[in-house]
């Protein structure tokens, strides 16, 4: 969203002015209050990544949402206003930690993510997924049936194949890591290339 | 239908629009003050809001109520100019500051009038909501208003006096 255009009369141009400097002063000092006062209920920020452009986002309680570029940001952003809540500020400090763990990974030199976490995006069954997922270890695959007997429900490969698929919060829930029996790649949120990416790199490292 | 935008679309799409009218009312460090009280108190309200609201209106509408009060509160700290610290780190150039002073002297309506109109962008209709009257009243306002403003700043013959 960009500002309005304004057509003003020539005599009030020495305050039509709003250089880019003090209005991203402006929005850094708005979000620190509003983080202060207990009213920024989604903060974001994006990072740049070999497998494109993600977008992070957190409540008070974690990191609630990872998103790819190929979801639309701005998609995703509204469905955050919609299910969470519309007070929703571009504020990197509260995911400084989410996007420096997110840079060592991609580097190779992680393998645990140490983040708060808000499953609140999950509810039921697909939650019990994603904490089966949590187990999953660095560089190691499981199958969809496997990860549904897990979770407790042994016929509910289909279902452990949704909660994959709309994972609120890919490679740090790795939901990369879950492949078909047959050796199959399985589906991705981010891409059939992202999910080759990231197991070609845990396989490295 | 879509729901409420995410409010960082708001403070993206409006923002400017309510530094200018901060800035047409108050010097450099306290039209910053107003900005940031006016957002706040948007993010709080703003679950609450009305969907299909004006949303510039509805900000238009706090800014005034926030730069009022920090007039106010200067009014009562009563405390003497010479001793009161430089505290805008942002110098307002002099035009802006003299064109300040200009809106200062004008009927409160024409002020008004100007600075939500012009410098906002809000139509006659929600200008006249915010300063009671009718839109026609508003445009002749701001009409009036944009008038004695080109007299002082854009009359060529040199009646103050401080040019030779």
């Amino acid at each position: 969203m960009t500002p309005r255009k304004l057509e003003l009369p020539d005599v009030l141009a020495p305050l039509a002015d709003t250089d880019p400097d003090t209005t991203s002063r402006l929005h850094a000092r708005l979000a620190a209050r509003a983080e202060q006062a207990g009213l920024l209920d989604v903060a974001y920020r994006t990072l740049d990544s070999p497998i494109g452009s993600l977008l992070l986002a957190a409540t008070p309680k974690g990191v609630v949402r990872v998103a790819f570029a190929n979801e639309g940001h701005e998609r995703v952003l509204d469905e955050l206003a919609a299910e969470l809540s519309p007070r929703i500020l571009a504020a990197p400090g509260r995911l400084d930690a989410a996007a420096r763990e997110l840079d060592e990974y991609f580097a190779g030199a992680r393998r645990h993510f140490e983040l708060s976490l808000d499953l609140a995006l999950a509810r039921g069954f697909r939650r019990s997924v994603l904490e089966q997922l949590l187990c999953i270890e660095y560089g190691r695959t499981a199958s969809y049936a496997a990860v549904a007997a897990a979770a407790g429900s042994a016929r509910a490969v289909r279902a452990v194949g949704t909660a994959c698929a709309t994972n609120p919060l890919p490679l740090v829930v790795p939901c990369h890591r879950v492949v078909r029996s047959d050796g199959g790649l399985g589906g991705y949120r981010g891409g059939a290339d992202a999910k080759r990416v990231l197991l070609a790199l845990e396989a490295a490292a | 239908m879509r729901g409420r935008a995410p409010f960082e679309e708001i403070v993206a799409e409006h923002g400017p629009s309510v530094l200018r009218v901060c800035r047409a009312v108050l010097p450099p460090a306290d039209a910053e003050d107003a900005w940031a009280e006016t957002f706040l108190a948007a993010l709080k309200a703003y679950p609450r809001l009305d969907p299909g609201s004006n949303v510039l209106a509805w900000l238009v509408t706090i800014a005034r109520r926030k730069a009022i009060d920090i007039r106010r509160s200067q009014a009562r700290g009563a405390i003497p100019v010479a001793s009161v610290p430089e505290r805008a780190t942002s110098a307002e150039p002099a035009e802006a500051r003299d064109l300040r002073a200009a809106l200062d002297d004008l009927p409160p309506r024409q002020r008004e009038a100007v600075a939500y109109h012009y410098l906002a962008g809000l139509a006659y209709k929600e200008v006249a909501v915010l300063t009671g009257g009718s839109a026609d009243a508003a445009r002749r306002a701001a009409a009036d208003g944009i008038a004695s403003l080109r007299k002082i700043f854009l009359d060529p013959t040199p009646s103050r006096g401080e040019k030779a």
